[in-house]
């Protein structure tokens, strides 16, 4: 643009008649300052539209173990309680670190950063793997819902069919979670890149930040599914 | 290259560089598909949309045509569950819900708030190309023989029994899904954090609160509808019963999680139609529209209030007697903001000295249908008159009140209103004039019958009826057969003045509000220089006032 | 910093400065992990009807902690206060209204 903007004439000293761009501005914000409280806030909009994503299994989960208690109880026991337990300390465990690397990015912190975020990924990936283990197990005993479900309830025949349900939800819940982390982990992967790059600062951290709103978002989920699916007496 | 007369723009100063507009600012097939520009992404989409408008509409009269004789003779009951399931679709998801926060949302919002494009312009594409592959999965189906579940796809028959394609079709609804919600999330973003200095809440137009308040539908009811339809075809892969009765499901769970999505969808349909008319009437009453506050926190109470209804769709589906009391109460209560607003735009135009062009033909046609849909809606929410039309063509007519007689005359009235913005060229004005007319005399002659066919006992969704309703069938296919020919005049004059309008120049109806500031096309940053606001939204006194002088001085 | 301060229309201003102690963040991790073991804890011992609550009241706490302090909710603009709270109000009325239906329906006719 060939005239200073209304805003320039309003705002002597500011913005690009006297600084130069920084390269990561977008050209339809006028600064730094917008473009970040924008992108957050998007983040978070997109947040909340995953917590009614999640919501809705959540509420067809309730329903369906109002009606079914004992059958619930029953799936349940076919959990490992010890590798949930484990597996949620190293989900908090990634959120810690990606809560630092958020710091360090805020700090200018370009080796730390960076190191924060392959921690996170690696805690995700061993995440993903123990998951894997578990399902893995859980096929291996018939218990993967459809014409694959070969368990039969011994004890309570009756309750069958209802495990049969508590592991589909067993199974769509931990998978759309798996999935999520999946995605983030790939995200983390970029921006390991991006931090090692040198992309981070003080001016510039957002990226950063929205990457730790997604990340604890899907810690969240974790942290009422393992007592409703784990912990079930 | 078209030029722009760069006119009475009353507060920007005309630009000394050459007139380059978003049209032509790049040319070729490349510098479309992948824009950032919300103008030209909002030009895909109106593309797009019109094409499975033109769908759903071919669909749509193949049904009216079966229905003119009680036999079922065109069509085997089979194709026609196809073609009433394929309307319903096509219409749903990727006409009516897109139509006008895809196209005319994504072209004016941003003008609007005096930005230069929405906040992430790449989602804003991207959205776009979410949309057109959901889509394609669409007009696959169409194509490789159907689906016939209904646009609800209720369980255990779609799960279970249904042998068409099932699948395809709501993994399609599912990913077009997406492209509304980051529509959405766009908007909200833009209108929180990308007003121009000076334009505060309350001096926004209020389309911008009309759309604030979709998006908000759209961002926390759209997901339960995407986990809603994971679980459909999750159930009806693996055959197991998470719906299905015989295996231990549900199936009102089903149809609680879908409505808890479809019920709003309405409001996602309305509520950028109800967008629209409040420009146009205050654009042509050349007022400003009465009791501002109140219309604009109407759309608010629309959007939360309309969450609270959705069982009314359960009524006869085997619901807790206590729950059914509690949502026909509820769903009484919706009327309210809704009247509210027809309430203000009526009282607006008292003692106006209106201009009667055709986008204020479609604001009264949209104004007297959506009321009839609105206050037939009330009939439905009572219990006993529910249990007694339910699943009648009267609450087909109904429904299309409020979808066609409301969502389409008001998308056809801004699409008039800011056609010479969008392209640069006036429409012809006795040609539009007579298209409105034809489209209201054809929609009424339509759907009124349809109520009363509906009251006195015809299902719907059958491709045969009882001899003693023809007559009134007969009337309705006629009125669509005149429907017809009023949406396809515009979609032929538009297209006309592409190249022979006349000049449309910077404010062709003398109106207030940003988008009439910048030229005609706009330039592709919107405005040369950001705009500072300074005035409340339809300031017609002043803005007048102010004219006069100019001319004057 | 290279910014303009704020400008008295724009809604906009520089990034959100506030950088939390690095101490903060591994104190909320320690309080997380204290509540992880006690809700594997509380789930050992059998109380009843109380298990699912209590189970449910520990998730939500570690929620809390999770959003207002490593998600920096705590220090954001009262726009995100809104978010939050209104998209977890509209979960709430998922739940509440479909239970409506849910819990009503063995409830007498007369």
């Amino acid at each position: 643009m060939a005239n200073p903007t209304l805003h320039d004439l309003q705002h002597p000293g500011s913005e690009e008649a006297h600084v130069p761009h920084h390269p990561f501005l977008q050209h339809h914000f006028e600064d730094l300052g917008q473009q970040h409280e924008a992108s957050t806030l998007g983040m978070w909009f997109f947040v909340a539209q995953e917590i009614l994503f999640f919501g809705g299994i959540f509420a067809a989960y309730t329903v369906y173990r109002v009606m079914y208690p004992a059958a619930w109880s029953a799936g349940a026991h076919h959990q490992n309680w010890r590798i949930g337990f484990a597996n949620t300390i190293v989900l908090i465990a990634s959120s810690l670190t990606m809560a630092l690397a958020v710091w360090g990015a805020q700090g200018a912190k370009r080796k730390f950063t960076t190191l924060m975020l392959v921690l996170t990924l690696f805690l995700g990936m061993t995440f993903i793997g123990v998951k894997a283990f578990e399902y893995r197990e859980h096929i291996h005993e018939g218990l993967f819902p459809g014409s694959a479900f070969t368990y039969v309830d011994h004890e309570h025949p009756e309750l069958t069919r209802g495990v049969e349900l508590f592991m589909l939800f067993y199974f769509i819940m931990t998978g759309l979670h798996a999935l999520h982390m999946i995605i983030g982990a790939g995200l983390l992967i970029w921006f390991i890149r991006r931090s090692w790059r040198g992309d981070f600062g003080e001016e510039y951290y957002s990226p950063v930040e929205i990457m730790g709103l997604y990340w604890h978002f899907v810690d969240i989920v974790w942290i009422f599914l393992f007592p409703l699916l784990y912990l079930i007496h | 290259m078209t030029t722009t007369t760069i006119d009475d723009a009353p507060f920007i100063e005309p630009s000394a560089t050459a007139p380059r507009n978003y049209l032509n600012d790049e040319y070729g097939v490349l510098s479309w598909l992948l824009t950032r520009d919300h103008k030209r992404i909002a030009v895909l989409y109106a593309i797009s949309v019109t094409v499975f408008f033109m769908v759903g509409g071919i669909i749509a009269f193949m049904m009216r045509l079966e229905l003119l004789t009680p036999e079922g003779d065109l069509f085997t009951s089979d194709t026609y569950n196809k073609l009433f399931t394929l309307h319903g679709i096509v219409m749903i998801f990727f006409f009516l819900i897109p139509a006008i926060p895809a196209v005319l949302g994504n072209f004016i919002l941003p003008i609007m708030l005096g930005a230069k494009d929405l906040a992430f312009p790449k989602i804003n594409l991207l959205s776009w190309y979410i949309y057109m592959i959901g889509g394609s999965f669409g007009i696959y189906v169409i194509i490789t023989g159907g689906v016939d579940t209904g646009w609800t796809f209720y369980t255990p028959f779609s799960t279970q029994y249904s042998n068409t394609h099932v699948f395809a079709v709501t993994l399609g609804a599912f990913i077009t899904g997406f492209s509304s919600i980051l529509t959405g999330l766009n908007f909200l973003v833009t209108i929180h954090r990308m007003r121009a200095p000076g334009l505060t809440w309350f001096r926004l137009p209020l389309f911008v609160w009309s759309m604030y308040a979709t998006s908000v539908v759209i961002m926390l009811a759209t997901p339960v509808l995407a986990i809603t339809l994971v679980l459909l075809m999750v159930e009806r892969t693996l055959h197991v019963g998470i719906f299905d009765p015989a295996l231990g499901g549900d199936p009102v769970l089903y149809q609680h999680m879908f409505w808890f999505y479809s019920h709003p969808a309405v409001y996602i349909m309305i509520l950028p139609g109800m967008a629209v008319i409040s420009e146009c009437v205050a654009a042509f009453t050349r007022k400003k529209i009465f009791g501002y506050k109140f219309v604009a926190f109407s759309s608010l109470a629309i959007a939360f209030l309309g969450f609270l209804v959705w069982a009314h769709h359960l009524f006869v589906a085997g619901i807790s007697i206590y729950s059914a009391m509690v949502f026909s109460f509820l769903s009484m209560i919706v009327a309210v903001p809704s009247a509210i607003k027809v309430f203000n735009w009526t009282a607006t135009m008292y003692r106006a000295s209106v201009s009667w062009q055709t986008p204020m033909l479609y604001v009264l046609g949209f104004i007297g249908l959506f009321t009839i849909g609105g206050v037939t809606g009330l009939f439905l929410a009572a219990l006993g008159i529910d249990v007694h039309v339910h699943d009648s063509y009267f609450v087909v007519a109904h429904f299309h009140y409020i979808m066609v007689g409301g969502t389409i005359m008001a998308y056809l009235a801004g699409i008039h209103y800011w056609w010479p913005k969008i392209t640069g060229r006036m429409y012809p004005e006795w040609w539009a004039r007579l298209s409105a007319l034809l489209v209201f005399v054809g929609f009424n002659l339509t759907f009124f019958p349809q109520f009363l066919v509906g009251y006195v006992g015809m299902p719907r969704r059958y491709h045969a009826y009882a001899p003693e309703f023809q007559v009134l069938n007969v009337l309705s296919t006629a009125g669509a057969t005149i429907l017809a020919a009023g949406y396809l005049l515009p979609m032929i004059y538009l297209f006309w003045s592409l190249k022979f309008g006349r000049k449309a120049g910077t404010n062709p109806w003398g109106a207030v509000g940003l988008e009439w500031a910048t030229s005609s096309p706009p330039p592709k940053e919107n405005f040369h220089e950001t705009p500072v606001v300074t005035w409340e939204a339809y300031d017609y006194p002043a803005f007048l006032k102010a004219m006069r002088e100019t001319q004057h001085g | 910093m290279a910014h303009a301060p704020d400008h008295a229309d724009h809604v906009g201003h520089g990034p959100a400065h506030h950088r939390a102690p690095i101490g903060m963040y591994l104190a909320v991790f320690v309080a997380l992990m204290v509540f992880t073991v006690l809700t594997v804890a509380a789930s050992r011992v059998n109380l009843h009807q109380w298990n699912t609550p209590i189970a449910l009241a520990i998730a939500v706490i570690k929620a809390t902690l999770v959003i207002l302090w490593f998600m920096h909710v705590i220090h954001s603009p009262r726009m995100t206060w809104i978010v939050v709270i209104s998209s977890f109000l509209w979960l709430g009325v998922l739940f509440v209204l479909t239970f409506s239906d849910y819990l009503t329906r063995g409830w007498p006719i007369y």
